[in-house]
């Protein structure tokens, strides 16, 4: 088995980076809010983001970071592999829309109909992204620019049908909405009035581990990280470059229909402007990022993010410093830690060749 | 052999240079000197040490052992801006150029303190053209640039920064006959004004044709120089490849009957371009082919064809009786192919993942590594123990990235892991290439007691050494084509060296 103390030094050394980040996005905030001339002082902008969060934030937290770990989980499927699928966010909207105008139809019985609902959503989401991959594979063209023209088109073939065919309630238009056995109600740990922690949520945990399962336990999961790590090795070793492509595409899209269904079946249980949750997917791919696309390690930046946004709203009761600020903090958090991550690497490649040096002695000449 | 110096006191001094990589020696005791006003060849097949060198004397990397001797004094080169600073420059292989900028715009791009961006930099530019004949016009983008113009502009850069002694890497592996004779056209003018010219090749036409001395590189060091009037294609040959002979070891044939692999006219073209021409061979279960030629002859195509990295053209590919011209690699690889790449590095290792993983690489779907569509990791972490105990890996653990250890045992544990599930044919391209001598006998070892036990082996080397040491058979490869076969036992060198290079001085 692995050496303990080995795997307790590299676990300090993977810690090490997002600790550092952190810090580094801290000062910056300050420094961000010290020239922003605001009336309130550094002090009360980190009094009241590490202050203890009311009941109704907690559970805040615990949603947005279900959604915002399923997204992470849907980039990091495509990360780990050398693709860049930034096409998240047009995946999990159209597949969003999708699920909740079917589920609203009631053609099925209740948990049948969500659960249809549900694969629904998963296969709206890889189908938007097999288009992007069939695109890469047959005529060469960059994922990262068409996932991001799919991005732009997903919400206008959205609005279009929703426009078209979406009932109109006062100054807003909605997807029927589920009613009675079609919704799922939550856990309200504390009360009625803290808020409810979605059901569905559960879809994070099993999304986590089976990431965890694929990438770590399976063939197909071992070829997906050795075309990540080198193209030309993984083809040398019989690894189909364009079927990984299609593949993983379809798997990252999949993943990203599931973003929005937590709180479809959970609390919003129609689509509108109002209701729908917007910029997940962006956010998941930092979250991806920050988490270093490690199924740990995005929980732990979906939380931090999730923390980030719930907590600020109370800036504006506390303070007058703008909600919007935690949003360099993100930023900056992101941008440190892929540097932070970099210095790591070379410092554990360096030390690793050190230890080798040491342990067996040194070749002759080539 | 060794050329006459003349009395003119040398330009440049390479003295006993020397660098280490983690496990690899790439230069050692290297001795170079160029004259001025002269065109200076340096000869040795690839993975010979001649980029390090010219990294080292354009500054990129910084020599562990030896001195640079620039007009009779020491440099140290922090940057290549300090070598530019002593006019060295250099001309790399693969231009730098940006394709939507003019040719004039390249130029001054990065030397705009030297002659401004204005009319001073356009009279200096046109100036260099006129006086060495380079034909450039300075308002054309360079993406409407042949790859010869490319060159040239690149070299004209290399003027315009003020060199005197200009790296040509490889300069001709881009050209076509006639622009290489152009291109010697004006490296004659260059010369002929003062410039000396440090010409990179293995192409050993061009350097007979175009050089006033010669130095060959073989395995990491300068083995000997050369005088371009008296000596003979053949004799560069056996410089670059090795001529001392050993007896072949592998005395007592044990060659079978059955045919194990076979290839029936086999051709790839790229392009408009045969770079496999009609290739037919067989190989015996318990035979090794060695296939011998000078590097870019086909050597890489041939086991990129035989891998099912590229498709053959038209001919077909026979293993074990069965027609796997069709097959993907991993259905070659599952028919029992053992593939030692020619880089390790780019196609036979995850360099950031660890050992274990490393013996998953090209067993995904078997045994002992994957257990239907899951991966086994005790079994692979446990036959990697055995590889690394067999093959005598030198690691602290099967947990180090492959990164981390030195050539010599990166390539023992690629040849161990492709020596398991018993494998009916190996191909090894370059297996002993940048490994130290200690794991190249153990790996030569390893591949005669295969084929005792009845493996089938194509070896690819450019070292005359390990393909007489370890053939059966010996094939030639020239253009493409298969052009002599040889018994390792009674083939000379100069027979070998003459079949490669065309069969003429």
């Amino acid at each position: 088995m692995e050496h303990p103390v080995r795997v307790l030094k590299q676990a300090g050394v993977a810690l090490l980076a997002p600790a550092v980040a952190v810090a580094v996005a801290v000062v910056a905030t300050s420094l961000v809010i010290l020239v922003s001339g605001s009336q309130s002082g550094i002090g009360d902008f980190w009094s009241v983001m590490l202050g203890a969060p009311e009941h109704q934030t907690i559970v805040n937290i615990v949603n947005l970071g279900v959604e915002l770990y399923i997204a992470a989980v849907a980039a990091a499927i495509g990360f780990r592999m050398g693709l860049f699928n930034i096409g998240v966010e047009g995946q999990y909207g159209l597949a969003a829309y999708v699920a909740a105008v079917f589920a609203g139809g009631m053609f099925l019985p209740g948990p049948l109909n969500i659960i249809v609902a549900t694969v629904l959503a998963m296969v709206v989401g890889a189908a938007w992204a097999g288009i992007a991959a069939l695109l890469k594979v047959y005529r060469g063209v960059s994922e990262v620019i068409t996932t991001l023209m799919l991005n732009a088109i997903a919400p206008i073939i959205v609005t279009h049908f929703h426009n078209k065919y979406g009932e109109q309630t006062g100054y807003d238009i909605r997807t029927t909405p589920l009613t009675g056995s079609s919704t799922v109600a939550g856990w309200a740990p504390y009360g009625a009035n803290g808020g409810e922690i979605w059901t569905l949520g559960l879809l994070a945990v099993v999304v986590g581990v089976g990431f965890w399962l694929l990438l770590n336990r399976t063939r197909l999961g071992f070829d997906l990280r050795a075309t990540g790590l080198s193209p030309s090795a993984a083809s040398a070793s019989g690894v189909s470059a364009k079927k990984m492509v299609i593949v993983a595409m379809l798997l990252s899209g999949a993943v990203a229909g599931l973003v929005w269904i937590p709180d479809l079946f959970g609390h919003a249980h129609t689509y509108s402007d109002a209701s729908f949750a917007g910029g997940l997917g962006f956010t998941g791919l930092a979250v991806a990022l920050l988490g270093r696309n490690r199924a740990g390690g995005m929980a732990f930046g979906a939380l931090l993010f999730a923390w980030l946004t719930s907590q600020s709203d109370a800036l504006q009761i506390d303070t007058d410093i703008a909600p919007q600020i935690v949003e360099i903090t993100q930023g900056i958090c992101v941008l440190a830690v892929v540097v932070a991550y970099e210095l790591v690497h070379r410092y554990r490649a360096r030390s690793e060749q050190k230890a080798v040096a040491e342990a067996v002695p040194e070749a002759v000449a080539a | 052999m060794v050329a006459t110096q003349t009395a003119a006191a040398p330009l440049i001094e390479l003295r006993g240079i020397g660098k280490r990589f983690p496990g690899v020696v790439a230069n050692h005791d290297v001795d170079v000197t160029i004259r001025p006003g002269t065109v200076h060849a340096l000869v040795g097949e690839n993975g010979a040490g001649k980029s390090t060198l010219m990294k080292i004397l354009y500054g990129v990397q910084r020599p562990d052992d030896g001195a640079i001797v620039v007009d009779g004094t020491d440099k140290v080169f922090r940057s290549p801006s300090d070598a530019i600073a002593v006019g060295i420059g250099m001309v790399f292989q693969h231009f730098m150029l940006a394709d939507n900028l003019t040719v004039l715009e390249n130029c001054v791009l990065g030397a705009e303190k030297l002659h401004g961006i204005g009319g001073r930099a356009r009279r200096t530019f046109v100036d260099l053209c006129a006086r060495f004949g380079f034909d450039l016009d300075p308002d054309v983008l360079v993406e409407e640039l042949g790859v010869a113009a490319r060159q040239r502009l690149e070299i004209v850069k290399v003027l315009y920064r003020g060199a005197k002694v200009i790296i040509l890497d490889e300069p001709t592996a881009v050209l076509v006959p006639q622009e290489v004779d152009a291109l010697f056209d004006n490296l004659r003018d260059l010369r002929a004004s003062g410039h000396s010219l440090l010409f990179i090749s293995h192409k050993l036409d061009e350097v007979l044709a175009i050089s006033d001395d010669i130095t060959v590189m073989r395995r990491g060091t300068t083995v000997g120089h050369a005088d371009p009037a008296t000596a003979t294609k053949r004799q560069l040959a056996e410089l670059m490849v090795g001529s001392e002979l050993p007896s072949p070891e592998t005395a007592e044939s044990t060659v079978q009957e059955t045919v194990m692999l076979r290839l029936d006219d086999v051709s790839l073209v790229e392009g408009e371009r045969a770079v496999l021409d009609a290739i037919s061979f067989a190989i015996h279960k318990g035979e090794v082919l060695g296939i011998a030629g000078v590097e870019g002859n086909g050597q890489t195509e041939l086991v990129e064809v035989i891998m099912g990295l590229a498709h053959a053209t038209s001919g077909t590919i026979t293993l074990d009786g069965e027609d796997i011209t069709a097959y993907t690699t991993r259905a070659r690889r599952e028919a029992g192919i053992g593939y030692v790449p020619e880089d390790r590095h780019r196609h036979g290792l995850l360099l950031d993942a660890p050992l274990w993983e490393n013996r998953i690489l090209g067993h995904q779907t078997r045994r002992p590594s994957a257990r239907g569509p899951w991966i086994d990791r005790a079994g692979a972490r446990q036959d990697t123990e055995r590889i690394v105990e067999q093959y005598d890996v030198r690691t602290p653990s099967i947990d180090t990235n492959a990164r981390a250890l030195s050539g010599g045992n990166q390539q023992k544990l690629i040849v161990g892991r492709e020596m398991s599930g018993d494998p009916v044919l190996l191909i090894a391209s370059h297996p002993t290439r940048g490994v130290d001598v200690g794991a190249q006998a153990a790996i030569w070892d390893h591949i005669r007691e295969a084929r005792r036990a009845g493996l089938a082996v194509l070896v690819i080397s450019a070292d005359l050494d390990e393909l007489i040491g370890l053939s059966d058979t010996i094939e030639v490869i020239l253009r493409g084509r298969l052009v002599g076969t040889f018994d390792p036992a009674t083939v000379t060198p100069a027979e070998l060296g003459a079949a490669m290079t065309g069969g003429h001085d």
